[in-house]
């Protein structure tokens, strides 16, 4: 990493610390920021937080792994969640991951090899009375069919 | 994203209601009475466990301490429930309202929403709704003109956990740990927040109060049965013609019910989420109230189409991904549970073991730490015994129809 | 400076979260219960597991361990209490009001059978196969419920690879239950925080930050955790195999010293009660596995002291009698390696108040491969140096690449008690029943100052004996009652004296070319303090950081583990307060009965100083071989 990144991330880091608090409740806050900005939260961002919120690294990287939104390796530039929950899964979202992996030639879990494009299961979106739902980033698309997702992940191609 | 505002109906909760007239009404009663009130009208908790709010307020306002905290669960995590996301949605005025009527009554000064992640889209609208009220008194220093009255709403955003939801684990994840759930006793209204007395009340419960204090608990016990008072939202969703929010008083049958959404050859209904129970056609004439089917207030209808055995193995694979694995029983139990669903898609799954596993089930009902394990048993349990024929009369194959 | 505000443990996890009541008399003190309908009455709140120890009432545990705070995450300790709904942890439930509790009950036997059942269903490994046979608290429970078949399967292939990078500590995640007593012992008792639960769900395992192997991390290598473990997922990096190749090896010589606790809890590894010493019994033991020479590690510590004391008496001079600035005070004691590595990670900008004199392991390790050929007319290439320790951070040491100064790597192997009581279990002799015997020469018997290095407290009482001797002239026995110094004496966590000098002596000869006197000490009070476990440690270090009341002293004892070396990562399990008292009572017992008490008074050890360490204490050929330096590691993690 190189120097300027690492003092870039200092700062945001200051700043997030100085919206949320010194201490370890603002832990959360101050990785969704991160995150935010840098789309994963990096050893060296894990490091500086744990300095600086006075807790063990390995806390930091413990809840890091507890959270199913928060990474610590990069994903691609956007993100396409799928909700795999049960009434999502019953109004046909296989047909629409089948389709989704077929248009941009990776798998459930796989990033594009340009970057841009992350799939993803996530569960239950609270969106059943719409199903099959999705999210792209941190918008949500209901009353999915494949046809209509393609196009929507098209359109951030 | 959602329709109108404010076009749906419903005796209580849908029911006309100004913004800020429950705080108004509030400021110009005494604490006491407040809580009178709530008792009174027999609310309780809608996020799943049913306790008494009255109680919960009331044991929060008696401790004696220097801050107290006010959560607003909206973590609704459970598969099959979108109610807390229409109120806050459609109706944010009935949440916010009841949560600085319960700052005024318990005595807590900061009000958390405990905002699950995957709801982020809902954070900017919120926040402007809170600086609207910010503006109008309603929230900061000495609302309302009254005196010493200071009480705040922050939101607090979750990263993508079910277990969050349950109430000691959202306080571990708001204090910036993992969301495992703490050890009761002590409970949160004496040791919550920062280990300070904190209440934590489900979305739709707030929206509920805020009516109450404006229109009599007199009135609010019109609705519903003798043991259940009130109305309760159902979030209906699966294989109806018209899935949504419906506002229903307690007491009503499921046939009912499935009339109203325009269910046509239905098979099962899930009530409760994926951690309720299943009902074959059988228990259709049930009603729905704490006496009978109690619920969280999500019904999953499933057609003749669908194959039960799949549906529960997409339950189980919920919970053994969604268990926060503290606890032994929750942690491996699961997955047991789901090595078992497989084991009968493989046509391996023998009565002996199938026996040991329900003793199983029972002992993570009884013995797990946190409400999770305690009923993600619950879908086992009711759909391998009201779908007996068809799971084990069911030979291969992975889609949902069963020709 | 930043406040330590950010207790990791959750507030319902705090022990005690319900205060205990201490008077009974009081009104509502005690809560009257009844278990298994016999009715008892308990200060509110104990919790159940306490009420029913406390009757003589057992409750299976596995995830709770009495030296940390709750967890209550294995629920093996579940029972029933009246009235609710679910079966309650025994551990974790804090009795307030009168309730009614079975604790045997068909609900309870069957919840519990049926958790272990989950528990061994994913734990893999055999039990012969196991350093933890026939000490394995899970194995234990299998027993206790009869368990003869796995009622939910067995795991047959591991999931993880074992993680043997450490010198100190394996990590074999395959074993493990999740019971999360090393994290709680990482990060709560003792503030390193190098493990924790990596995860969620049935994916859940301990690990280290980003997964990296444990010796790239941050551990100290105290072992702690593994003292701790129920099941064999941590256990000690074991040179068994290593050391009986030497022995069987004609070529080679092969030496063990012995510190003073193994022989005061090596006992418990044959079924004796805490407490007894078994000295001269576990020489003739270490003969007759075949170490061609047993010597004992008190001689070094004896060393140590003339060392660390001079050197502690070096920098008093230089900083109050010629006003020298920049001389680090409080000098820090350095024998607890665990202690050092502490230091270099958290508080680097410290190091230089480490005295630099080697533990007493090492010191000796440098003489054994130095001087002891030179007389016995061996090839010091041949000789093979083993030390037991109840110590996991001492196989660190001693392949930390300073401690070759005898051109040799000083010390070969570090041994743990565990180990060593092993080696003995496999030479076919009971350790208890053999006869007592000696040291051998040149070194022989050490004083009671070196035995109670052992326990905290120990190495300051130790250098306080020969420090005030020296400078006063006086014997210690007139300034404290039969020579013990019983105000750093003890298991407070941090300890602190004062000793006032009033009166000075003349400067003895082996330190007189160093001094010239010792006027500038009259009059002044000595302040000590006695720091035992790393938790502790930092307390102090950070009130020095912060010019509190630590800054002000003059010398300071620091050990990583709780309760010093007798609580040591290498000792037998299992390990608790009361355990570690009984080793303690075994090590000052045994003092008193000793010849000499001063380390000074070592007529093994002036022979050194006269024959070899020529130039004194401190001086070139010591200063060669017995002192040493620290590095800076910081704690980032690359
Ligand atoms: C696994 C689990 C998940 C839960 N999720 C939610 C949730 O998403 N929303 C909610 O309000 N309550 C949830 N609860 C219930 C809460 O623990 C708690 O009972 C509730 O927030 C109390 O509010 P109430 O009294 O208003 O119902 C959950 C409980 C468990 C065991
Ligand atoms: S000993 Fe009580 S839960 Fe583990």
């Amino acid at each position: 990493m190189f120097v300027e990144e690492k003092s870039d991330i200092i700062d945001e880091i200051d700043k997030l610390i100085a919206k949320y608090g010194r201490n370890r409740s603002a832990l959360l806050p101050v990785l969704h920021g991160i995150q935010k900005k840098y789309r994963y939260i990096s050893d060296f961002a894990q490091q500086e937080i744990a300095k600086k919120l006075n807790i063990h690294p390995v806390e930091v990287y413990s809840v890091i792994t507890f959270y199913s939104f928060l990474n610590k390796e990069p994903k691609g530039r956007n993100l396409v969640r799928i909700c795999k929950s049960i009434v999502c899964d019953m109004k046909g979202k296989d047909a629409i991951v089948k389709a989704l992996e077929r248009e941009l030639g990776i798998k459930m879990g796989e990033t594009t090899k340009d970057k841009k494009i992350t799939l993803e299961y996530l569960n239950c979106l609270g969106l059943c009375d719409k199903a099959p739902a999705m999210a792209i980033n941190d918008r949500v698309y209901t009353n999915l069919t494949p046809e209509k997702a393609v196009e929507l992940v098209n359109k951030i191609k | 994203m959602e329709g109108v505002k404010h076009n749906r109906f419903g005796p209580v909760i849908f029911s006309k209601y100004e913004r800020g007239s429950a705080i108004e009404r509030a400021l110009a009663m005494s604490r006491e009475d407040i809580l009178f009130e709530l008792k009174n009208s027999g609310l309780k908790g809608r996020g799943g466990a049913g306790f008494p709010t009255s109680t919960k307020w009331m044991l929060t306002a008696a401790a004696i301490s220097d801050k107290k905290y006010l959560i607003c669960n909206a973590d609704e995590g459970e598969p099959g429930t979108f109610k807390d996301r229409v109120l806050l949605i459609e109706y944010p005025e009935l949440v916010f309202d009841a949560m600085v009527v319960g700052g005024y009554t318990i005595g807590a000064t900061e009000g958390i929403v405990y905002l699950r992640g995957e709801y982020e889209y809902l954070l900017d609208s919120l926040n402007d709704y809170l600086n609207g009220m910010r503006k109008d008194n309603l929230l900061g220093e000495n609302i309302l003109g009254k005196k010493g009255f200071n009480f705040d709403i922050r939101i607090f955003l979750g990263e993508g956990s079910y277990v969050c939801g349950e109430e000691t684990a959202l306080i571990e994840s708001l204090e910036g740990h993992r969301g495992e759930a703490r050890n009761r006793p002590p409970y949160p209204v004496n040791t919550g927040f920062m280990g300070k007395p904190t209440c934590v009340n489900n979305v739709e419960t707030l929206a509920t109060i805020s009516h109450i204090i404006v229109k009599g608990s007199e009135w609010y016990k019109n609705f519903g049965t003798s043991k259940s008072k009130g109305t309760k939202l159902f979030s209906i969703s699966g294989d109806c013609e018209k899935p949504g929010v419906y506002e229903l008083e307690w007491g009503m049958k499921i046939s009912d019910v499935l009339k109203l959404v325009g269910a046509k050859d239905t098979k099962a209904v899930q009530i409760g989420g994926a951690s309720g129970v299943c009902l074959n056609s059988s228990q259709f004439d049930r009603t729905l109230a704490y006496e009978d089917v109690p619920t969280g207030g999500s019904i999953i209808i499933f057609n003749k189409k669908r194959s039960m055995l799949k549906v529960l193995k997409n339950f189980m694979e919920f919970f053994v991904e969604e268990s926060c694995g503290q606890c032994t029983p929750c942690r491996i139990g699961n997955v047991k549970l789901l090595e078992a669903v497989k084991m009968i898609e493989e046509n391996k799954l023998t009565f002996g073991y199938l026996k040991k596993l329900k003793e199983l089930a029972e002992t993570m009902k009884i013995a797990s730490k946190c409400g999770l394990g305690q009923s993600s048993p619950n879908p086992f349990l009711s759909i391998i015994e009201n779908f007996k024929e068809e799971i084990f009369n069911y030979a291969g194959g992975g889609e949902y129809a069963k020709e | 400076m930043r406040k330590n505000n950010n207790v990791r443990a959750p507030e319902s996890q705090k022990r005690l979260k319900v205060k205990i009541a201490d008077n009974p008399e009081d009104i509502g003190a005690m809560v009257h219960i009844e278990i298994n309908e016999k009715k008892v009455s308990v200060p509110l709140g104990t919790t159940i597991l306490e009420a029913c120890r406390k009757n003589q009432i057992h409750i299976p545990t596995l995830c709770h361990h009495d030296d940390l705070c709750i967890a209550g995450v294995c629920r093996v300790c579940v029972v029933e209490v009246e009235g609710m709904k679910t079966l309650q942890a025994a551990c974790s439930f804090p009795i307030t009001n009168p309730v009614k509790i079975k604790t045997t009950s068909p609900r309870v036997r069957r919840a519990r059978k049926n958790i272990l059942d989950l528990l061994l269903s994913e734990h893999y490994g055999e039990c012969y196969a196991c350093v933890r046979n026939n000490n394995c608290e899970l194995q234990a429970l299998a027993k206790e419920y009869g368990v003869d078949h796995y009622n939910f399967g067995h795991i047959d292939k591991p999931k993880f690879q074992v993680d043997n990078s450490s010198y100190a500590v394996v990590r074999d995640m395959n074993k493990c239950v999740l019971c999360k007593r090393c994290v709680r012992t990482c990060i709560d008792l003792q503030e390193v925080g190098v493990l924790e639960a990596i995860n969620r769900g049935e994916a859940t395992y301990i690990g280290t930050f980003f997964d990296k192997p444990l010796a790239d991390v941050i551990c100290i290598n105290c072992g702690q955790c593994i003292n701790r473990c129920p099941t064999g997922a941590l256990h000690a990096n074991d040179p068994r195999d290593e050391i009986w190749a030497a022995i069987d090896d004609p070529e080679k010589h092969v030496i063990i010293q012995t510190a003073p606790s193994p022989r005061a809890a090596i006992g418990e590894e044959f079924g004796l009660e805490p407490g007894h010493s078994l000295t001269g019994e576990m020489n003739t033991a270490l003969r007759r596995i075949g170490f061609d020479a047993v010597f004992d590690t008190n001689f070094a510590a004896d060393l140590t002291v003339m060392e660390e004391g001079t050197e502690l008496l070096l920098r008093l001079y230089k900083a109050l009698a010629k006003g020298e600035p920049d001389v680090a005070i409080p000098q820090f004691t350095s024998c607890s390696p665990g202690w050092v590595k502490y230091l270099e990670h958290f508080y680097p900008d410290f190091i230089n108040h480490l005295s630099s004199a080697k533990s007493p392991q090492q010191m000796f390790g440098a003489l054994l491969k130095t001087f002891y050929p030179k007389i016995k007319n061996i090839d010091p290439a041949n000789i093979v140096t083993v030390a037991v320790m109840p110590c996991a951070a001492k196989k660190f040491e001693c392949n930390r690449p300073e401690m070759t100064d005898s051109g040799y790597k000083d010390i070969d192997y570090g041994l743990t008690t565990r180990e060593l009581a092993q080696m003995i279990k496999e030479a076919g002799i009971y350790l208890p029943e053999l006869p007592k015997s000696g040291f051998d020469d040149p070194f022989g018997d050490a004083t009671g100052a070196g035995l109670i290095f052992g326990a905290t407290g120990g190495v300051m009482e130790a250098a306080l004996r020969t420090v005030l001797e020296l400078v006063t002239g006086d014997k210690i026995e007139n300034i404290f009652e039969n020579a013990e110094i019983k105000p750093v004496r003890g298991f407070e966590g941090i300890r602190y004296a004062e000793i006032p000098v009033t009166k000075v002596g003349k400067v003895p000869g082996i330190i007189s070319h160093l001094i010239p006197d010792f006027e500038w000490l009259k009059g002044i009070t000595l302040k000590v303090a006695v720091a035992h476990g790393t938790a502790n440690a930092k307390k102090v270090l950070e009130d020095i950081k912060n010019g509190g009341k630590f800054s002000h002293c003059h010398f300071i004892e620091f050990m990583a583990c709780p309760g010093g070396c007798l609580g040591g990562g290498g000792q037998p399990i299992p390990t608790n307060a009361e355990i570690r008292r009984k080793r303690a009572e075994a090590i000052y017992k045994e003092e008193r009965t000793l010849n000499y008490r001063k380390s000074h008074e070592n007529p093994k050890l002036i022979r050194l100083y006269n024959e070899f360490l020529t130039d004194g204490p401190c001086g070139s050929v010591s200063h060669k071989l017995l002192h040493t330096t620290y590095t800076k590691r910081g704690s980032f993690i690359v």
